[in-house]
C-alpha cells in the first residue's frame, strides 16, 4: 500500500480522488483544497482527513506519493515542494506555464530518482496507443505531415471571470484544450524546431483564447497543423483526433477508433490489410479494475502507482515528456505575439510597373 | 419491469464505437419526430419502457406522451439522471458551487431557492440532491416513473470517494416523493453491491453492462457472472451487443443463458432492427 494526497478538489481532482481511493494498492491518507466548502463536505460524509495548508499537510502526512490537480500557475511550488521531501508526483496538466520551471522540475526528479506523470491520458486510450505502435512498426512510411485537432463545447458565450477565463491563470483553449493534441504530437514525433502562423483568438473569452491554430515544423521536414476550438457547440463532448499522413499510408484515429489506410506495398503489421483497416474501442482498450470516466483515466493513475512500486516500469508522460509540450505551448505564444496576420507575407504590391500610366 | 426496455444513446449522438456515428446519429435525430417514430416503433412491437437520461429533449417526448394518452395507455419511462455533460460543462464554467446554483430550482420556486441556499450554506448533501433530483423529474410529472436511476457517472463517483450516504439519500427520495423503484447504473457491479448491501439496500436494481467480451465489465467478466449466480439484486444488463462487437443472436443468447436477468436495454434506430432485437429475446429468453 502506497500512502497518497490529492490536492486541488476542482473537477479533475475530485475524478482523481474517486479512481485512485478505489485502487487496491493506496491507502488515500489525505486531501488538500484552499476553499474549505468541498473539503468540509468530504470531510462530513467520507471521513476523508483534510487539508487546507499545503505545507501543513506534507509536514504532518508520510506519504509516499501526491496527486496535484490545482490550477497551472501554482503547480512549480507544489511540485517542488513534494519532490524536495522525497515525494513522488503526479501533476495535472498543463504541468507548469512555464517551459525553464518544468525542466528544472523534470531535472529535479530525475536528480531525486523520484516516480513523476502528467495527466495526458490521451497515451492511455487505446486508439491512440495503436497509432503509436503502427507508427513505430513503420505502418504508412515516412510521416510528412500531421493534423491534430481538438473541439468542444467549453465556452459559448462571455462569461465571468474565474481563473480558467485568464491565460496568466493557465486558462484557455491553448493551455486546457491544445495542450492534448500537442503532446500527441510530442509524443508520435518529438520536438518540432519551430513553430509558425500561430493563432490564439478569442471568441467569446475576455481574457483569454478559444481557438488556437498554427503549424510546427520538424527537423526532418515534416509538419503538423493544428486546429483547436473549445467554442464548438457541435461536438457534445470535447474530441481529440490526429490525421497522420505517411508515404505508404495514412492513419486517423480519435478516442473512438483508428482507421488506417494502408497502400500496396506498405509493410503490413499483424492483423492489418492493404487498402482499409478499422479497429474500435472495444477491442482496442484493455479492462480496468475500477471505471468512472474512461478507461484512460483509471490506468494511468494505475501506471503511476505500478510505476512507484516498480521504477523499472517504462515512464509514460513523465515531467521531462511534459516539459516539451509546455516548451511547444510558449513558442505558440511567443509566435501569436509577433503576430503573423501584421508581420506575414503580403501580397506583392506591383507599383511601379503601372507608374507609368499613372500620373 | 420489462424484458426488454429501449435506451437513448442512439437519439443523442452517444455511441460508444465511434465518432462519426455518433454525429450522423445525431442528425438523424435531430427532430424529435424522428426519436418519437422509433419509440413508436417499439410501443407497437411491445417494448413499451424508455430508459432515458434527463436530456432537455426528452422533455418534448414527455410532452408528446403526455398529450396522447390514448396512444400510449402503457408508456413507461425509466429516467436516469443527472445527465452529467451540462454539469461537467457548467462546473467548467461556475465553478463547482456556480455550477450547483445554476441547477437549483429558482423560477418562482422562493421555497425551493431558500432550501436550496440554506442547504449550500450548510453542506447539507441531502437538502440540495433532492432538490435536484426534483428539478430533473419535473420533465415527466404525471407520466409513469416506476424506476428512477442514478446515471454510473455519478454512481461510480460515488462509489469511488466513498460517499455510500448519497446513495441512501437517492433511495429515500425516490420511493418516498416519487413512489418509484430507485435504480442504479455501474460500471463496476460486483463493488456496488457489497456496497448497497452495506447500506441495507434490500434487492437493489442495478443496471451493468453485461456482453459476452466483458467489455466495460470492471472487477472482469468471472466476478459479474458470480455476482448473477450468488447476489441478491435485480439485474438490468445494457451493452449487450458490446457496441456492436458481438453478433447480435450471439451476444443475446449469452445473456439469456445467464442466471437473474430481469431486463436488457439496448439501443436501437429502426423499426426492422427493434422486432429483431424483440425476437432474439423471445427465441433465448429462459423458459
Amino acid at each position: 500500500m502506497i500512502k497518497v494526497a490529492v490536492v486541488g478538489l476542482g473537477k479533475m481532482g475530485i475524478s482523481h480522488l474517486g479512481m485512485i481511493r478505489a485502487h487496491s494498492g493506496v491507502e488515500l491518507a489525505a486531501v488538500c483544497d484552499s476553499t474549505g466548502y468541498v473539503l468540509d463536505v468530504l470531510s462530513k460524509y467520507t471521513g476523508l482527513k483534510t487539508y487546507s495548508d499545503y505545507a501543513l499537510m506534507l509536514d504532518e502526512v508520510a506519504l509516499d506519493a501526491v496527486i496535484i490537480a490545482t490550477p497551472s500557475r501554482v503547480h512549480t511550488p507544489m511540485v517542488k515542494a513534494a519532490l524536495d521531501r522525497g515525494i513522488h508526483v503526479f501533476c495535472e496538466k498543463p504541468f507548469t506555464l512555464k517551459a525553464g520551471e518544468s525542466e528544472m522540475l523534470a531535472a529535479l526528479a530525475e536528480e531525486k530518482g523520484l516516480v513523476t506523470q502528467v495527466g495526458y491520458h490521451n497515451r492511455f486510450v487505446g486508439a491512440f496507443q495503436e497509432v503509436r505502435r503502427l507508427l513505430d512498426a513503420g505502418a504508412i512510411g515516412t510521416v510528412h505531415h500531421v493534423q491534430a485537432e481538438a473541439y468542444g463545447p467549453v465556452v459559448l458565450k462571455p462569461k465571468g471571470s474565474t481563473w480558467r477565463t485568464q491565460r496568466s491563470e493557465g486558462g484557455g483553449c491553448l493551455y486546457d484544450y491544445a495542450a492534448h493534441p500537442i503532446n500527441l504530437v510530442n509524443w508520435f514525433f518529438g520536438m518540432p524546431d519551430s513553430v509558425g502562423g500561430s493563432v490564439l483568438g478569442k471568441i467569446f473569452s475576455a481574457e483569454t483564447d478559444d481557438e488556437v491554430y498554427g503549424t510546427l515544423y520538424f527537423p526532418d521536414g515534416k509538419t503538423a497543423s493544428l486546429s483547436v476550438n473549445w467554442s464548438d457547440e457541435s461536438f457534445r463532448k470535447m474530441t481529440t483526433r490526429v490525421t497522420i499522413s505517411g508515404t505508404a499510408g495514412r492513419i486517423y484515429a480519435d478516442r473512438q477508433e483508428i482507421q488506417v489506410f494502408l497502400r500496396d506495398g506498405a509493410a503490413l503489421p499483424g492483423g492489418y490489410e492493404h487498402g482499409w483497416n478499422i479497429r474500435y474501442t472495444t477491442e482496442l482498450t484493455e479492462e480496468v479494475d475500477f471505471y468512472m470516466r474512461g478507461e484512460e483515466y483509471t490506468a494511468q493513475l494505475d501506471h503511476f502507482v505500478k510505476r512507484i512500486g516498480n521504477p523499472a516500469l517504462p515512464a509514460a508522460n513523465d515531467f521531462r515528456s511534459a516539459a516539451e509540450t509546455d516548451r511547444v505551448i510558449e513558442m505558440i505564444v511567443e509566435d501569436a505575439a509577433q503576430d503573423p496576420a501584421r508581420t506575414g507575407i503580403k501580397p506583392q504590391q506591383a507599383r511601379k510597373r503601372f507608374s507609368l500610366f499613372k500620373r | 419491469m420489462d424484458k426488454l426496455l429501449i435506451g437513448d444513446n442512439q437519439f443523442f449522438g452517444v455511441n460508444h464505437m465511434s465518432e462519426e456515428k455518433a454525429r450522423a446519429q445525431a442528425m438523424r435525430f435531430q427532430k424529435i419526430e424522428a426519436v418519437i417514430d422509433v419509440l413508436d416503433s417499439a410501443y407497437d412491437a411491445g417494448v413499451r419502457t424508455f430508459m432515458c437520461t434527463t436530456h432537455d429533449r426528452i422533455g418534448l417526448v414527455a410532452d408528446h406522451v403526455r398529450a396522447n394518452p390514448d396512444r400510449y395507455p402503457d408508456f413507461t419511462f425509466f429516467p436516469c439522471m443527472p445527465y452529467a455533460h451540462k454539469y461537467a460543462n457548467a462546473v467548467t464554467e461556475d465553478g463547482m458551487i456556480g455550477a450547483l446554483k445554476r441547477f437549483l430550482p429558482n423560477e418562482g420556486l422562493l421555497n425551493a431557492a431558500i432550501r436550496g441556499g440554506m442547504s449550500i450554506a450548510r453542506k447539507d448533501v441531502e437538502g440540495i440532491a433532492t432538490l435536484l433530483i426534483d428539478a430533473e423529474m419535473k420533465m415527466f410529472r404525471n407520466l409513469a416513473t416506476p424506476v428512477i436511476w442514478l446515471q454510473n457517472v455519478v454512481v461510480d463517483l460515488l462509489l469511488g470517494l466513498g460517499f455510500n450516504e448519497a446513495f441512501r439519500i437517492f433511495a429515500n427520495h425516490v420511493k418516498t416523493r416519487y413512489n418509484a423503484e430507485p435504480g442504479f447504473i455501474t460500471m463496476n457491479m460486483p463493488r456496488l453491491l457489497d456496497v448497497l448491501e452495506d447500506l441495507g439496500i434490500d434487492n437493489p436494481i442495478v443496471c451493468s453492462n453485461i456482453n459476452k467480451v466483458g467489455f466495460r465489465m470492471s472487477g472482469g467478466i468471472e466476478a459479474y457472472v458470480d455476482a448473477l449466480t450468488n447476489r441478491k439484486f435485480r439485474a438490468v444488463a445494457m451493452s449487450v451487443f458490446a457496441s456492436g462487437a458481438i453478433r447480435p443472436d450471439e451476444a443475446i443468447e449469452w445473456v439469456c443463458s445467464l442466471p437473474n436477468i430481469e431486463s436488457i436495454v439496448f439501443g436501437a434506430s429502426s423499426a426492422g432492427n427493434i422486432r429483431a432485437t424483440r425476437d432474439l429475446v423471445e427465441k433465448h429468453w429462459r423458459k
